[in-house]
């Protein structure tokens, strides 16, 4: 019985044992959602060799799982997690890939009237005002911190019955919000892939506050010996390419440019 | 309706024999019977050792294993997270984000539960044998062995409750695992992954051919065991 339960256990190890050039990268799951990494991924093989395994997870368990060495990279959009990252060490640099934005939706009777916005802070006013029922990602993910930094932008405190924090992905919080006709803060391309819209409808973007920047973060090898630096440099150089350029600038959603590249 | 699309895509995955849908229902299946092989060949001869060993730690072992039947799988997912990851004590071993991180997992989660069934089979076995066995001076090893052989169609129903939670459980092999495509991603997780898109016909889809491949499984089970055909019950 001990040599079939070892033989079993040995069985599945080898099973998993690694294959050349695979390297693990965090990524927020707007990243994902948007469907641009099925893009990016098949060309990156081909080009590199190099076959990305992604960990689709909000920005805070990207830095987690940077910061304990489980991934070899990290590409996210929450500039001040990515500085404390850095500021610990945990990161070798910071490489600014794209941005996209950020947007209101709500349900299109649009009670709250935030369709009149003149900013971002004064969509965010009216809802408060109109105590319209609001979803928050409320998982420290970039974009729930975005969405906190823009209520204290706004000098507003969201508290009660009608501020709603799931605590969810993206996709969950959007499901929530249709669920609930409420009005919830997404990034463009989850919006725009999301599958279940329901009566919801984009109602408000454009203010240059709304602007995601993506970048990426090569863990430190100094704190983690592990890490494929070497696969995470060939892939930064990759990203920053002229391909990459093109991939991204030309990735539409229903004729909509979602990403905008500015690497440097 | 919802319900009625989701049925749809599920027969045109299955008709077209969708290369992803094949690779993760493959993939799933190995981590769950790697798991169950595990966790059975742990679980059983403990449950059978329970029956039949008088020990003075036995009444509250048997209490902790049947209290553990209901662990919630994120914990154990999380636990196992933390023991594996990079900084954990078992770091160096890389297995984080595996699919023998998933394996792991499952058979933790899977033990307490065939253990429990099974040694609650076992010991009404044992009370019919009891007399014989101990008669005929046989050892311990031999009244265990005894028992997990003439109460296997038991036991077989132990390990399908095993096989159950196993196959349909995603708190843990999600945290574990990552969901990487073609790497760690299975049913359960490709079904949260679709909700979260809000693919909810892609998702119910894939919970269709979760069933099915868990019935299949199951009758397969009985078939090869011959259950349910006279013999002895």
């Amino acid at each position: 019985m001990k040599r079939t339960i070892f033989a079993a256990l040995s069985a599945a190890l080898l099973a998993t044992g690694a294959i050349a050039d695979e390297m693990k990268l965090a990524v927020t799951t707007s990243f994902h959602n948007s469907g641009l990494s099925d893009i990016l991924l098949p060309r990156i093989k081909e080009d590199t060799g190099i076959e990305v395994q992604l960990l689709v997870v909000g920005t805070g368990q990207a830095i987690k799982l940077g910061e304990a060495g489980d991934v070899d990279a990290i590409l996210v959009h929450s500039r001040k997690a990515e500085d404390g990252f850095l500021a610990g060490g945990f990161g070798t640099h910071r490489r600014e890939i794209m941005y996209n934005d950020f947007v209101f939706i709500g349900p299109s009777t649009d009670a709250a009237h935030v369709a009149e916005a003149e900013s971002a802070a004064n969509a965010l006013a009216r809802i408060m005002t109109a105590q319209a029922p609001f979803v928050s990602r409320g998982d420290d993910s970039g974009t729930h911190k975005k969405e906190l930094s823009l209520w204290a932008a706004a000098e507003i405190a969201p508290e009660g019955a009608w501020y709603k924090a799931v605590g969810a992905g993206m996709g969950a919080a959007l499901n929530t919000a249709a669920g609930l006709d409420a009005y919830i803060m997404a990034d463009r391309a989850s919006w725009l892939n999301f599958g279940n819209k329901g009566n919801l409808a984009l109602l408000y973007a454009g203010d240059p506050i709304l602007f995601n920047q993506y970048a990426y973060l090569p863990v430190n090898p100094d704190k983690h010996e592990h890490v494929e630096t070497e696969l995470a440099a060939k892939l930064e150089a990759w990203l920053v390419s002229d391909t990459a350029k093109a991939l991204i600038n030309d990735y539409k959603i229903n004729g909509e440019t979602l990403f905008v590249f500015n690497a440097k | 309706m919802e319900i009625w699309s989701g049925i749809t895509e599920a027969f045109w995955l299955l008709v077209t024999l969708d290369a992803d849908l094949v690779e993760i229902t493959l993939r799933s299946l190995y981590v769950t019977l790697t798991a169950l092989v595990i966790a059975s060949a742990i679980a059983l001869p403990l449950g059978a050792l329970l029956a039949v060993r008088r020990f003075r730690a036995r009444r509250i072992t048997i209490a902790v294993l049947n209290a553990l039947m209901g662990l919630p799988p994120v914990v154990v997912g999380l636990i196992v997270y933390v023991l594996l990851s990079r900084s954990g004590p078992f770091g160096v071993l890389g297995l984080l984000f595996t699919p023998t991180a998933m394996i792991i997992a499952q058979v933790i989660i899977i033990v307490p539960l065939i253990a429990s069934i099974a040694h609650q089979a076992l010991r009404e076995l044992w009370s019919d044998y009891h007399d014989l066995l101990i008669s005929m001076n046989t050892t311990q090893a031999q009244r265990v062995q005894a028992l997990l052989w003439d109460g296997r169609r038991a036991l077989l129903t132990a390990s399908l409750a095993g096989f159950g939670r196993a196959i349909g459980e995603v708190g843990a092999i999600m945290v574990v695992g990552g969901n990487i495509d073609h790497h760690t991603r299975v049913l359960t997780t490709a079904i949260a992954l679709e909700t979260g898109k809000g693919e909810f016909a892609l998702a119910l889809g894939l919970g269709f051919v979760l069933i099915a491949m868990a019935i299949a499984v199951n009758l397969a089970i009985h078939v090869i065991g011959r259950t349910e055909r006279g013999g002895r019950w």
